[in-house]
Order: structure tokens, then sequence, then C-alpha cells
């Protein structure tokens, strides 16, 4: 149990995907100018990760290591990736037509989204069983979300602030995402 | 030998991966748009084609396929625009006809022949009368689309602009846009 807990505390803030190990700034960048598609993107990341990391945890276990061709995994990984995105899609556009538009081309770049791919490399390299690899997955996400809907709204409150002309669009969303990850560093010494 | 596994391994996974995905787009498979139905349940079915578009389906497909802005849609009004952004994700604009002042039609009673054929074009219903009676306006219906216009045969109905009553009177609005020069 307490192991599910530090897995989880240890994915979501100390080492966030974002802003400490730096994967993913792709979507943070583009999908965070409204609070509503951040969240959108960020369910369907954490959807898409938890899944990938299962599915591919199977793939290596099951597949991989008994053929002795490890070699494979990086491809294999992103064949995997590449299906359970796919399937989201098809899914989300008969499920949820208006999460389908407001996430737009979002969805399919969640494929060459480099949180993908890392959490589930990670996996491997940390040699986590199945649950381990669900709930890292499942983490992954659930940081990137959380990260996401922050900077969402910060960045739909700094729109209407008065900010500096050298300083408008983008160079004051890069500003405050470093002053985010400085503020994520402080999570450093919560667990252990 | 080795390689020849991974090459086997490898299609076949592909194969498998490629298995599911050909299942799931037949299982969620879907006729059209979804998009079009959501917009055209949000659009006010009023059919006045003051957009351009013959009707509120046509409309909603041009929307669905980013042809047509959102805010042309004039009985629909800022409620509609609104909406539609939150649909769609576009952004909120204020409704393109709306410089040209509110108007409705007008009949003008003692050259009506009752010919009820206003009444047919109506869309929103707003023209009272019956054959062979003068015909006229429910002002507070009238989304002012023109629609009776072309179709009367003696040209008695006129576009007309509201008359400021003491119920309808407001204040002008406030110029420029807003927060502009409060800031300042």
């Amino acid at each position: 149990m307490s192991d599910i807990i530090f897995i989880l505390i240890s994915t979501v803030l100390v080492n966030n995907f974002v802003l400490v190990k730096f994967l993913g700034l792709c979507p943070f960048m583009g999908v965070s100018k409204k609070a509503d598609s951040a969240l959108g993107m960020g369910l369907a990341t954490t959807f898409v990760l938890t899944l990938s990391s299962i599915l591919s945890y199977l793939v290596h276990a099951y597949l991989l290591v008994p053929f002795d061709v490890e070699f494979l995994r990086t491809v294999a990984f992103i064949l995997t990736i590449a299906t359970v995105v796919g399937f989201t899609e098809v899914a989300m556009r008969k499920l949820s037509p208006m999460l389908y538009s407001i996430l737009g081309i979002y969805l399919p770049l969640i494929t060459t989204n480099c949180i993908v791919l890392g959490v589930v490399l990670i996996n491997v390299q940390e040699q986590h069983n199945l649950l381990q690899a669900g709930l890292y997955g499942f983490g992954a996400g659930t940081g990137f979300a959380l990260v996401l809907a922050l900077f969402a709204t910060l960045r739909e409150r700094i729109a209407v602030a008065d900010v500096p002309a050298a300083f408008q669009g983008s160079a004051i969303a890069l500003v405050t995402a470093g002053i985010m990850s400085m503020a994520f560093m402080g999570f450093a010494g919560l667990v252990k | 030998m080795n390689e020849f596994i991974a090459l086997m391994l490898f299609t076949l996974l592909a194969l498998g991966f490629g298995g599911l995905l050909a299942w799931a787009a037949k299982r969620f498979h879907i006729d059209g748009n979804p998009l079009i139905g959501q917009i055209d349940a949000i659009l006010p079915q009023t059919q006045c084609a003051q957009c351009g578009y013959p009707g509120c389906k046509p409309y909603a497909e041009a929307i669905a396929n980013d042809e047509a802005d959102i805010n042309l849609c004039v009985p629909g009004g800022e409620t509609v625009v609104i909406m539609l952004s939150e649909l769609t994700g576009k952004e909120i604009k204020p409704i393109e006809a709306e410089a040209k002042p509110k108007q409705f039609a007008f009949i003008k009673e003692e050259e009506c022949i009752g010919c009820v054929k206003c009444i047919a074009a109506c869309p929103v219903d707003a023209i009272i009368g019956a054959a062979k009676f003068t015909h006229t306006v429910i002002t507070h219906e009238c989304t002012g689309c023109e629609l009776c216009i072309p179709v009367c045969p003696t040209d008695c109905i006129v576009m007309e602009e509201p008359s400021v009553t003491q119920r309808n009177w407001q204040w002008p609005k406030p110029v420029g846009p807003i927060g502009e020069g409060a800031r300042k």
C-alpha cells in the first residue's frame, strides 16, 4: 500500500514529468491556452499513458523477453503507443464528439509525445511489475494533467494582465513555466 | 536465427494491433459528423437564411466543416454565439449583422388583401391573420428576416425600426472595447 502511494506521489509531484524531467513540453505549451482543452488533453494523456504502460509491459514481459529480442523494445513500444492512441481516437470520436473536436490535432499528437515513450521505457529500466507499471503511467498522466491545468489557468489570467510588450505571448508563458518548475523542485524533499 | 524470430514476432505484433484497430473502426463506426447534429440543436431553427445558407442545418454543416464563422445567426444572437463557441472552441465574436439596427416587418393594413402568403413564409409564425382578412405582425416575435417581403403580391410589407417606448428604452452602449481606457 505504501508502495502505491509512494509511486503516485513520486510521479505526480516529486518527479513530475513535465516540470522536473522536462518531458512532454510540446502539449504543455500548445494546449494550455484554455483551461477546458487543457483538462481534456490531460485526461486523454492520462488515459493513453495508463493503457500504454500496461500494454507495453505485457508486450515486453510476454513477447520480447521470452524470445530474447529485447532490442526491439523501442520500436515495439512505439507501435503499442500508436495503437492505443488510434484506439482512443476512434472510441472518443464515437463516445464524446465534443472532447474530440476540442482536442483536435493534439490527440494524434499524443503518439509522438515523448512523455509516453519516456514512461514505458523507464518502466522497463526500473524493472517495474505490472501493477507498478500501470501506476507509474497513471501517476505520470495525473501529474501531466495537474501541471497542464494549473498552467492553463495561470495563462488565462496572464492573458488579461498588463504584460510588457517584449514579454507578451510565448515569452511570458516560458517564464511562467520556468518559475513553476522551480516551485516543483520544492517537492524534492517530500519523499525520503 | 534470432533475427528471423525478431522479424516474425514484430510482423505478428503489427498484424495483431492492426486487426485490433480495424475492429475498433468497425465497432465505433459513425455516419457523418456528429458535430453537425449538436450545432443544429443549438441553432434557433427559424430557417430564416439570414446567415447566407438556406437553413439552419446547412449552416450547421458549414460550421462543422470550418467553412462558416459562428457569428452569422441573427435570430440566435449573442446567446447562440457563446454556446457555439463553447461547443466548437472558436473565439466569441459579435454578431456580424448587428451593425445594422434591429428591424421588424410592418404590414400596411390598408394595402393588405389577405392572401396569407406571408403567413406561410414566416419561419417564426410572427404574422397573424386569416384569408381575406388583413394580417398583422407580432412585433416582439419578428426576427427581421425579411422572408415575407418578396412573397407579398401588393408589396405592403415594409421593414421598420422599433419605436422607442418606456418599456424598451435602454441606455446607449459604451463606446469602444470593454476595459479600454479604464486601464490608463
